[in-house]
């Protein structure tokens, strides 16, 4: 019985051996294939867009070709208009990112530690967090005026949100005994938050920060459209005030750029922050 | 009974040298939503300096609950313990867990080093304890490694070295082996007595198991089924230094043994039908 199943499997994989020794040009590993997948769908529909737009299969006043965005993009960069509203945007992310992300960390790690801060809090953000950040706009707008600090204050507030309920989360996810080993060797309160809560939260503080970046970004491009002068968000609506359609597109591809770099950044701040989550 | 081999009697030892850890009259009660619960009742000890002192006991006798009241992680509710006085600064106690209590997010050196990190001793001091007790748990090539990537006996010696490197006057230890399988229990009861040879501390150390007991102890208290009571506090009648595998050979060494199980079977046996009665 074994024999036969081991001879059967012999003959099969004899076969396979056979077939792909027959084509030595086309060899690939299985993981290649997948990369050179990767790169080769999203090409493919540029591809097919482009000779769409060029037959006039779709309507280019909508859909421009590709290499008309990509020269639109030239232009742009080559006049620094680009470049003026990324660094605009890229300004507001930040400080939203600084003025956002830092209260919500110790918030959060402070809610995570302290039960009674916990039973004052937890209701307050239940309350505030499902209001759709869009719909405060007028009224951050109202508060802050039509300067930097509305923007910056969108930011923040999108990023706050996740950043504090995933802090809060991480904390209390660290196993009690952990606690009890810093309260037996004598760390301060201070000590046990930079020890044992900071780092041990940490694993779910990253996914928080990606959360908010991605809620930053939404918020920003939005805030830009309506109250701005600058940034991609303004570049976006201003494109389509005069019609150009291809500087609409050259922000969202700006903007999805950016998203793509930020998660890439993360991840490695991630390996640099998180080494003892890499291994498993 | 065949059982009746003579107990030596710790309290008929009169000449006792300088007591560490006073017990009077010591009761835990906690409070739970079927009413109160005595965890540990009249509970009167002495123990002696550089003692290594074993508590036997049926599981739920309150054994843990007494050392995480002496680790100051609980507080007693009735009766008073005194603990003799720390010499120049040193910590009181520093306690060996149950269990994973490593920090994953630190190195096996910052957990190792990581009691005399709190209480900010001078660098150079901490890393001659913490290279010393690393050397001597055999962990000096892996002090760059995260606990995940070290096997479960490895992981003990490190908290092991955690707490020595602390120097503290009482060393508490619950169980610390009983997560590890025979092989390494014996090697680690091994290492244990080896480097508690060298400073010859006040350990309480808490187990189940009566080989441990007998094998590595001075005194062993048995504690009753809950609540948890004083059964039975003997001598060990062995010499120090010992070998852990030539003591378990003797015929005396099963004898004591033997002698301990009298004492415990019954013990066991009520906990046993306390956990059933509590079941239905």
């Amino acid at each position: 019985m074994t024999d036969l199943i081991d001879k059967a499997s012999d003959k099969a994989s004899t076969r396979a051996f056979a077939a792909r020794s027959l084509g030595p040009r086309f060899a690939i590993s299985r993981s290649n294939f997948d990369r050179l997948m990767n790169v080769a769908s999203p090409l493919a529909l540029l591809l097919l867009w482009e000779i769409a737009a060029y037959f006039g299969w779709i309507d280019v006043r909508f859909f421009p070709a590709p290499s008309k965005i990509f020269a639109e993009m030239m232009v742009l960069i080559q006049n620094g208009q680009l470049w003026t509203h990324l660094v605009a945007s890229l300004y507001r992310l930040f400080w939203g990112f600084i003025f956002g992300g830092a209260p919500a960390l110790i918030l959060g790690i402070s809610m995570g530690l302290s039960r009674t801060l916990r039973s004052i809090m937890e209701p307050l953000v239940a309350a505030t967090y499902p209001i759709p950040k869009s719909a405060i706009l007028p009224l951050i707008l109202l508060i802050f005026g039509l300067g930097e600090a509305s923007k910056i204050v969108m930011v923040a507030i999108g990023l706050f949100f996740p950043i504090l309920i995933n802090t809060m989360a991480g904390v209390l996810e660290i196993p009690k005994i952990h606690f009890d080993v810093a309260r037996n060797f004598g760390a301060s309160r201070l000590q046990t938050f930079m020890t044992i809560a900071l780092p041990g939260a940490m694993p779910l503080i990253m996914t928080g920060v990606k959360l908010g970046v991605g809620m930053g970004l939404i918020l920003i491009a939005l805030a830009e459209m309506i109250g701005a002068k600058s940034g991609l968000g303004f570049m976006m609506w201003n494109a389509w005030e005069i019609l150009s359609v291809e500087t609409m597109y050259v922000g969202l591809i700006v903007i999805a750029a950016l998203g793509v770099l930020f998660s890439l950044i993360l991840n490695e701040v991630e390996r640099f922050l998180v080494p003892w989550k890499q291994a498993r | 009974m065949i059982l009746n081999p003579p107990a030596t009697d710790a309290t008929a030892n009169a000449a006792a040298p300088e007591v560490k850890i006073k017990l009077r009259g010591v009761r835990k009660i906690f409070e739970t939503k079927r009413g109160p619960f005595v965890a540990l009742d009249s509970l009167t000890l002495d123990i002696p300096t550089g003692c290594f002192f074993m508590i036997v006991g049926p599981s739920g006798c309150g054994k843990t609950t007494l050392l995480r009241i002496l680790a100051g992680l609980e507080t007693h509710t009735e009766g008073t313990i005194e603990i003799g006085a720390s010499a120049d600064g040193r910590p009181s106690n520093s306690m060996i867990f149950q269990g994973d209590s490593l920090f994953p997010w630190m190195t096996v050196w910052d957990n190792a080093a990581y009691g005399l990190t709190m209480r900010r001793l001078p660098k150079a001091q901490i890393k001659d304890r913490v290279g010393h007790y690393l050397n001597r748990t055999g962990l000096s090539r892996f002090t760059d490694l995260y606990p995940h990537q070290l096997s479960g006996g490895m992981r003990q010696r490190v908290s092991i070295a955690r707490a020595f490197a602390n120097d503290p006057d009482v060393l508490l230890m619950d169980e610390p082996f009983s997560a590890l399988d025979e092989q390494n229990k014996v090697l680690l009861q091994e290492e244990l007595l080896k480097i508690w040879e060298e400073t010859r501390k006040t350990v309480l150390f808490i187990t189940h198991s009566v080989d441990e007991a007998v094998t590595l102890g001075d005194r062993i208290l048995v504690m009753t089924a809950h609540p948890g009571r004083a059964k039975a506090d003997l001598i060990v009648p062995f010499e120090r230094p010992r070998q852990v595998l030539e003591l378990r050979a003797r015929p005396a060494y099963g004898e004591f043994v033997f002698n301990i199980w009298g004492y415990l079977r019954d013990e066991v046996h009520r906990a046993r039908a306390q956990d059933e009665a509590s079941a239905q």
